[in-house]
């Protein structure tokens, strides 16, 4: 346990930050060690390169987008608050959190969540998956599995699909509404099956503990 | 049963298997089939005892059983044949609300009491009884093999913890309630719930499924553990309780270890076998669904051979060769395999019920002890409760979506026993453990309170608990596409956090899987398939047949109406087929299968055939589109894409199309072809208003008419006419590539002429007709919808054989044979036009209905003919000749 006061005490603002996210101590020491490792030029800010050399990462059909997805427009470095910050929408949603209309949306509820996962596709940041954009993504996903023929008869319809206001487009609300339950469900799902990182996190911190 | 399984017909079985090539697949079929076969015949007649119960029981019940069965709400909750009245099952079936709160399984045990009764009556002694051998080796097999095989992978392996988890807690659960060898026995086998029984109930209350998956598997693997542990504690039992030694406690430890994951590992090899075989089997495709049959029994049985756990084994078997083995096999197979499958397992577990039935009622095998079953109900219930709530307490540790107190409730309220229980009970050895009976007696309660008390109550339970239902929505490609983006995104955020997570070795194992074992295991063809893709060719072909399927109903096709789709600019230019349509401005046919095809003689003749008709038969109306304007490229677009993604689905549509054609076909007129009109249309049926649709003579616009017609109502006939000189058409149609087809020959495949549009653009004059006394009205969305596929369809409906010259084509045609001659229009100075002489006679048209119709030998068509006039007095003697036609028909 000192260890980890000591880790906390070494970064700035790490209530707020817990307060912000949600996440425990042992998550944020857990976090910052792994920041930590990331950061091999040891400046404090990770930049894309940092991430690029994650092995499997780089393996991932999506991987250059979640990279994107830690960096704000604009910005070239991220650094461990708003690494923490993306992180966060993983974390499950917490039910019993009160609802308090005054509070702005936490990070990892459901609608942040698919915020997130909205934004992967939506690249050019317009509010709408475009039938470009989303070709992109299937095709990073579907590499050589299928013909462009396909490629595009599949995202035809995905939009097709999605589309309610005709603007052949997804907005984030179509997004949000096109599969109305079990998508929802799925992603809800998913969302919290996200927050296994930060669960087994947890868990991890409690077995290191236990030793 | 040890002795069946050293009989050398049996134990020669996997070995024959494997030592056998498998580049001679037939020959190991057929072996493997005959010895497979030979087996269970064997088997009777080793077994004395069961060919007498099998020949009456099985005879007399399995009829009734199995419309029973169909009588249920499982299979058709509409139906009450006549034929139903005579068994005993439509009994349960007098009222339609009576079997929607009745679960299939009470039901089942009610026949079952209701026979034995009978039985009893009639006999005074129990004839009938559950056998180990017919138990272990034909019911077990079916009922966990169905289980196995239909388990949603995914779902299962997501939920493998907490199924493993609540298994064996709940085992050992209910070996706490009694320190007797034989009431560990009895905890065993008691504690097996039923996967069948669960899911009856469960799919009926259509709870969520993470429940299901979790109390359903949960219940498989319990099948499985709790016949693993009931063996175990049957040897325990045998060696006599004074003998057993602590280590011999650790030994069944072991032995349970190894017997589960032996068993396991046999299924996951006989799995691979299944699925590497499968690979071979593209040209028999009928021993497709007997190999799955086979291979997955054979895995039962060599589990069972060298005493594994034979139902882990299959079980294993079927999850695991299920995702390669249904992407090899062909659809027809799949189809049989379900539910050949389900068919089976009903039938074993129908029979199990009634024998649990018939000795219920027979009390001679039965001993009451109201302390013994009162606590084992009691103890059942709450350790199923508290072993539901640890273990879920233990998850919850470990889950994201905690399973939380109503899942709990439902869970452990869901603990039904079934069958298998009550077949293990019967099945204990009455001299070695004295207690047989009463354990029977409160197996037999303990399973009607389950089944019946448990059975009727968990749905207003469900209701009441508002438990969160499946919503039971079909897929979409959306959640198909998230559901793949969030997986790597989320393995992705592992990989960025550092942690080897569940996704982690998820990614893992699919990573192995596509690198190597789908190369192994799968077809050439399959394996270059995408899943992605796989799923938008399903939901498509789902949404084609519910469109056809509502017929003439108001659709809820919304979503085939295609509503908007991207510019057709981004689609690339693929073959020079395609652009060479861009550059003729047709954004139809862009059916790429359609295009490749290369038109052949046959088509050729066909089309000629069809012009020839077309020219003579058809009466037209014209009119001019008002809406031809109206047409968007998106609308286009919608249709291209739509077409694309109907060729795949062209078989599932023949059948369903047959049928509607042919209905079409009574209520339409034949109708005149007009001269002038466009080219491109041959022959299509739509469903359409009798409205003529001339087409602009500019090529382009003409080449969006297919689709800008089929907004209209009613059915169209449309013909397209051949040049009427030889001149012309060497000229136009460069040899055979004319492809038109009648639709009295081909109802499937009627419209072969558009594939051709494209080409066809420059051959110029050509008439479109619709006839007005086409009737049928359908909704414009749904039509479109409909002929969309059926365009698609059409296009895929013959294939093409290779190009030939017209004119040899002559001299062999079938023509002076046909029953065109003796018709008056052979009469007719046409005979000697280049019309008659062209191949098209030859078709197979002339054989077809139409020809021989009164129609076509009534004067009224001939004349036509004969004058082949110019263009205005055609149009007077079309007319004249479609009020003669309507008033024929």
């Amino acid at each position: 346990m000192g260890s980890t006061n000591s880790t906390l005490s070494k970064i700035p603002n790490v209530e707020e930050l817990m307060q912000e996210t949600g996440f425990t101590p042992a998550h944020i020491v857990r976090l910052y060690d792994r920041f930590e490792a990331l950061d091999k030029e040891k400046t404090g800010h990770l930049r894309p390169q940092d991430f690029g050399a994650i092995n499997r990462l780089a393996m991932n059909p999506i991987g250059d987008r979640i990279i994107g997805a830690f960096f704000s427009p604009g910005q070239e470095t991220v650094d461990f608050h708003s690494f923490v910050r993306t992180l966060a929408h993983f974390r499950p949603v917490d039910k019993k959190r009160p609802k308090d209309p005054s509070m702005p949306e936490p990070v990892n509820s459901r609608t942040s969540k698919l915020k997130f996962a909205f934004q992967l596709y939506d690249q050019d940041k317009d509010g709408k998956i475009s039938r470009a954009e989303l070709l992109q993504v299937l095709r990073s996903m579907l590499e050589m599995q299928v013909t462009e023929e396909q490629l595009e008869s599949i995202a035809d319809r995905t939009i097709q699909e999605a589309d309610l206001d005709k603007d052949d487009a997804i907005s984030f609300e179509e997004f949000r509404k096109v599969p109305p339950a079990r998508a929802l469900r799925l992603t809800y799902q998913h969302g919290a099956f996200a927050a296994q990182g930060t669960q087994n996190t947890k868990t991890c911190k409690v077995h290191a503990h236990r030793k | 049963m040890s002795s069946l399984l050293s009989s050398p017909v049996l134990s020669s079985l996997p070995f024959s298997l494997l030592s056998s090539p498998l580049s001679f697949l037939a020959p190991v079929l057929s072996s493997l089939l005959s010895s497979l076969l030979s087996s269970p015949l064997s088997f009777p007649l080793s077994c004395p005892l069961l060919s007498p119960f099998l020949s009456p029981v099985l005879s007399s019940l399995l009829s009734s059983l199995l419309s029973s069965l169909l009588s249920l709400p499982l299979f058709s909750s509409h139906t009450s044949s006549p034929v139903l009245s005579s068994c005993p099952s439509s009994l349960f079936h007098f009222s339609q609300r009576f079997t929607t709160v009745v679960p299939e399984s009470c039901m089942l045990i009610l026949l079952g009491l209701v026979l034995g009764g009978i039985v009893l009556l009639t006999s005074k002694k129990q004839l009938y009884q559950l056998e180990p051998g017919l138990f272990f080796l034909f019911l077990l097999p079916t009922i966990v093999g169905d289980a196995g095989y239909f388990m949603p992978a995914r779902l299962f392996f997501d939920n493998l913890g907490a199924i493993l988890l609540s298994d064996v807690s709940l085992c050992s659960d209910q070996k706490v309630q009694a320190g007797l060898m034989e009431f560990l026995l009895f905890g065993a086998l008691i504690s097996a719930v039923d996967p069948v029984a669960v899911l009856a109930v469960f799919e009926e209350v259509h709870v969520n499924e993470t429940l299901f998956i979790i109390v359903f598997g949960e219940s498989l693997l319990n099948d499985a553990v709790t016949v693993v542990l009931y063996k175990v504690y049957m040897s325990f039992v045998e060696v006599g309780p004074e003998n057993v030694q602590t280590a011999d406690y650790f030994k069944g430890v072991a032995s349970f270890l190894i017997v589960s994951i032996g068993g396991t590992m046999v299924g996951l090899i006989f799995a691979a076998l299944l699925a590497f075989i499968t690979r071979f089997t593209k040209k028999v495709r009928i021993i497709e669904p007997l190999l799955v049959f086979l291979m997955v029994y054979l895995a039962y049985l060599t589990a069972e051979l060298f005493s594994l756990s034979a139902i882990l084994s299959m079980t294993f078997c079927g999850i695991g060769c299920n995702k390669y083995v249904e992407a090899n096999i062909s659809q027809k197979s799949r189809t049989t395999v379900k539910y050949t499958m389900k068919t089976l397992a009903s039938i074993a577990e129908t029979i199990i019920f009634i024998f649990l039935g018939i000795s219920a009622v027979d009390k001679s095998k039965w001993a009451w002890d109201t302390g013994l079953i009162s606590c084992t109900l009691i103890f059942i219930f709450v350790f199923r409760a508290l072993g539901v709530v640890m273990q879920t307490w233990v998850l919850n540790w470990f889950r994201l979506v905690p399973l939380d107190k109503i899942d709990q409730v439902v869970m452990s309220y869901g603990g039904l026993r079934g069958a298998v229980a009550f077949a293990l009970v019967v099945l204990l050895d009455a001299e070695r453990v004295p207690a047989k009976d009463y354990f029977v007696a409160t197996t037999i309660i303990v399973v009607f309170f389950t089944v019946m008390f448990q059975g009727l109550t968990i749905k207003p339970l469900v209701n009441w608990l508002k438990v969160p239902r499946a919503t039971n929505r079909k897929p979409t490609i959306n959640e198909e596409i998230h559901e793949r983006a969030f997986d790597h995104c989320l393995t992705a955020v592992e990989d960025i956090a550092g942690l080897n997570g569940y996704h982690h070795w998820r990614d893992k194992w699919e990573q192995f899987d596509k690198n190597y074992l789908s190369k192994l295991l799968l077809r050439k063809s399959v394996y270059r398939k995408s899943e992605l893709w796989e799923v938008y060719q399903k939901i498509n072909i789902r949404d084609a047949i519910s469109v056809i399927d509502q017929g003439g109903n108001v659709l809820t096709s919304a979503r085939l109406s295609l509503p908007s789709m991207a510019s057709r600019a981004s689609f690339p230019e693929v073959t020079n087929v395609t652009n060479y349509l861009r550059e003729n401005g047709s954004g139809v046919c862009l059916d790429l299968q359609v295009i490749d095809n290369v038109p052949g003689a046959k088509v050729e003749e066909e089309s000629e055939t069809h012009h020839f008709l077309a020219g003579n038969l058809y009466k037209p109306r014209r009119r001019v589109r008002p809406c031809q304007h109206c047409h968007t490229d998106r609308q286009r677009q919608d249709r291209e894409i739509f077409q694309r993604n109907m060729k795949s689905r062209m078989e599932t549509f023949k059948t369903t199309r047959h049928k509607r054609h042919s209905h079409k076909k009574d209520r339409s007129d034949v109708k005149e072809q007009d001269l002038n009109d466009k080219p491109r249309r041959n022959v299509s049926w739509q469903d359409k208003d009798p409205v003529v649709v001339p087409v602009e003579s500019e090529d382009e616009k003409g080449e969006h008419l297919e689709p800008e017609k089929e907004e209209d109502v009613g059915i169209t006939f449309v013909a397209r006419k051949v040049p009427d000189t030889p001149k012309e058409r060497p000229k136009s149609v460069p040899a055979g590539l004319e492809v038109c087809q009648s639709p009295s020959v081909a109802p499937p495949s009627p419209t072969c002429s558009e594939r051709n549009l494209p080409w066809k653009g420059g051959i110029g004059t050509l008439p479109v007709c619709v006839s007005m006394e086409a009737t049928k009205i359908i909704p414009i969305d749904l039509q479109q919808a409909w002929n969309q596929s059926i365009s698609s369809l059409e296009s895929l409906a013959s294939p093409p054989g290779p190009v030939e010259p017209l004119h040899p084509l002559l001299s062999s045609s079938p023509l002076l044979s046909s029953p065109l001659l003796s018709s008056p229009l052979l009469s007719s100075p046409l005979l000697s036009s280049p019309l008659l002489s062209s191949p098209l006679l030859s078709s197979p048209l002339l054989s077809s209905p139409l020809l021989s119709s009164p129609l076509l030998s009534s004067p009224l068509l001939s004349s036509p003919l004969l004058s082949s006039p110019p263009d205005p007095q055609e149009k007077r003697e079309r007319k004249h000749l479609s009020c003669l036609t309507a008033s024929l028909i």
